[in-house]
């Protein structure tokens, strides 16, 4: 275990996380610190990594190297019995909803909670309608199924799915990709939201600079495998960094562009 | 000198990538059958398996045992009558039905069937990361899509051969009463006379197994299917061929193991 200067222990820690596929060297060093209760969001280009980062702390993808703290024990050093009992205090919402579809939109809802056996079908659904509504959908929804929502209803769903178990950790991959500006502020009001209330640590990746400002207590800039940059919101679009700045400005000249020319 | 040497390096990769893809598939089983045995356990995937494997391939299967049954019969007339041996059609047909042509072409056609729909499946689940989404929710998807598949395989497969059997048989009565013009009275007896516990239980165990493999070629190509649209395509064209393949290799072995002493 190991503690910042001021004596408390960051909810998750991230320390020299490299992951490589094949020659590609996708995260080169990542270090991170997320405080317990607080909102970082990352941003980055396409391909720069992003959800390989949360995917190695969920245990989806094994990491090269590195430590992976959550509240102070290392996710990597435990045994099997031991991650899954820490990845079910973690909730993820996916990039494109990644809803069963096989299953209506309650028992999607409600799977993490009939997975653990916590409670009975009847009940399953009595609490699927609840965390529904909390995302602002009617309990007629939970009879539909997933190929019948629109996109907006269909993140609205997973983030649902995502904190019906109230996960002491969330992740966000992604969250107003392909919703219109409307649809994306509701889903970002809805995540500020769901987060206060569960008192959740909660780290999203995106590149919609609108989106960054709205969830985020704090902004990380993932480049090349390595963070780059860190800091408030409130910083982000003038940040000082000349790759940030090309990127939350969207220029087409400066660092980045260069580097893809040569 | 080079060329020589570089067809060898060609070879020896081969050998090599079919050795990895050999070991990666027993792996793939032996956690799979792991997974049956340990809760908890799926009862309603299970289920559902089962009716797709076995309940909705029923018809083809069933099409395919009765045509071939009465094309057997048509067959061995036409061949048995050189020998002036036309008594043995019935014989040749239940024989041929329940050791061999049963189990092989009901897996073939479950294969094609119910093989490629679990690699479509898998594969869409996995390139829309509903696989990953499953493991996020306390859930391991061996466990809840492979495990029940690999079941619902090795049990289905067997009750379809046992309707296979009896249609293909049905069909060669139909031809050698109706066309033929033997007696039915005596066409059955010959069929049941000629009959053993072990052509009937050889042909299901063989069905089991093919089973197995159906649903395990299915389960391990969509699982690890990679890409989009065109990785799924791909998955589901490897997990038909690779099960067909199986199958008519597995029935050598298995042929030698019940009749070869």
């Amino acid at each position: 275990m190991s503690a910042p200067a001021n004596g408390t222990v960051p909810k998750l820690r991230i320390r020299g996380l490299k992951k490589a596929f094949g020659p590609k060297q996708v995260l080169d060093g990542i270090d991170l610190d997320i405080p317990a209760g607080t909102s970082l969001v990352v941003i980055g280009g396409s391909g720069s990594g992003k959800s390989v980062l949360i995917k190695c702390v969920l245990g989806l993808i094994e990491p090269d190297e590195g430590t992976i703290e959550l509240d102070g024990k290392n996710l990597l050093a435990m045994d099997r019995k031991g991650r899954e009992r820490a990845v079910a205090t973690m909730g993820m919402l996916f990039q494109n909803g990644a809803l069963f579809d096989s299953l209506p939109v309650w028992q999607n809802v409600a799977f993490g909670l009939l997975a653990r056996g916590r409670i009975r079908r009847a009940e399953a659904r009595q609490r699927a309608d609840a965390v529904l509504a909390q995302v602002g959908l009617a309990p007629s929804v939970g009879d539909l199924w997933p190929s019948e929502l629109s996109g907006g209803m269909q993140k609205r769903v997973g983030l649902a799915r995502a904190i019906a178990a109230s996960p002491d950790l969330l992740f966000f991959d992604e969250p107003t990709t392909g919703l219109d500006p409307i649809m994306g502020a509701v889903i970002d009001g809805l995540i500020v939201d769901v987060v206060r209330r569960l008192g959740s640590t909660a780290i999203a990746i995106t590149h919609d600079m609108a989106s960054a400002s709205r969830i985020a207590d704090s902004v990380a800039m993932l480049h090349k495998g390595q963070i780059i940059w860190q800091g408030g919101p409130e910083a982000l679009m003038s940040s000082g960094n000349p790759i940030v700045d090309q990127f939350t400005h969207g220029r087409r000249e400066g660092p980045i562009t260069m580097e893809l020319r040569r | 000198m080079d060329r020589l040497l570089d067809a060898i390096a060609a070879i020896g990769r081969g050998t090599l990538g079919a050795a990895r893809m050999c070991g990666r598939i027993t792996l793939f089983a032996l956690d799979g059958v792991s997974q049956i045995v340990r809760p908890p356990f799926y009862p309603r995937m299970v289920g559902r398996a089962l009716a797709e494997i076995g309940y909705f391939s029923l018809p083809v299967v069933a099409l395919t045992a009765i045509f071939t049954g009465m094309v057997l019969a048509l067959q061995s007339a036409t061949g048995l009558a050189r020998f002036s041996a036309e008594s043995q059609i019935a014989s040749l047909v239940v024989l041929s039905v329940t050791r061999e042509l049963g189990p092989v072409l009901a897996g073939l056609m479950v294969a094609g069937r119910a093989g490629a729909a679990m690699a479509a499946e898998l594969g869409t689940m996995r390139v829309t990361d509903q696989i990953d989404a499953l493991t996020t929710l306390s859930t391991n998807p061996m466990k809840y899509l492979v495990a029940p598949r690999l079941l619902a395989g090795a049990i289905a497969l067997p009750l379809l051969v046992v309707v296979a059997d009896i249609l293909g048989v049905l069909g060669g009565y139909i031809i050698a009463t109706l066309k033929l013009g033997f007696n039915g009275h005596v066409h059955l007896n010959n069929t049941l006379d000629f009959l053993e516990t072990q052509d009937v239980v050889s042909g299901l165990v063989k069905a089991a197994v093919f089973g197995f493999l159906v649903a395990l070629m299915g389960c391990y190509n969509g699982y690890n299917s990679k890409g989009g649209a065109q990785g799924v395509g791909s998955a589901t064209t490897a997990a038909v061929v690779s099960a067909s393949i199986l199958i008519l290799a597995f029935d050598y072995v298995l042929t030698e193991i019940f009749f070869i002493r």
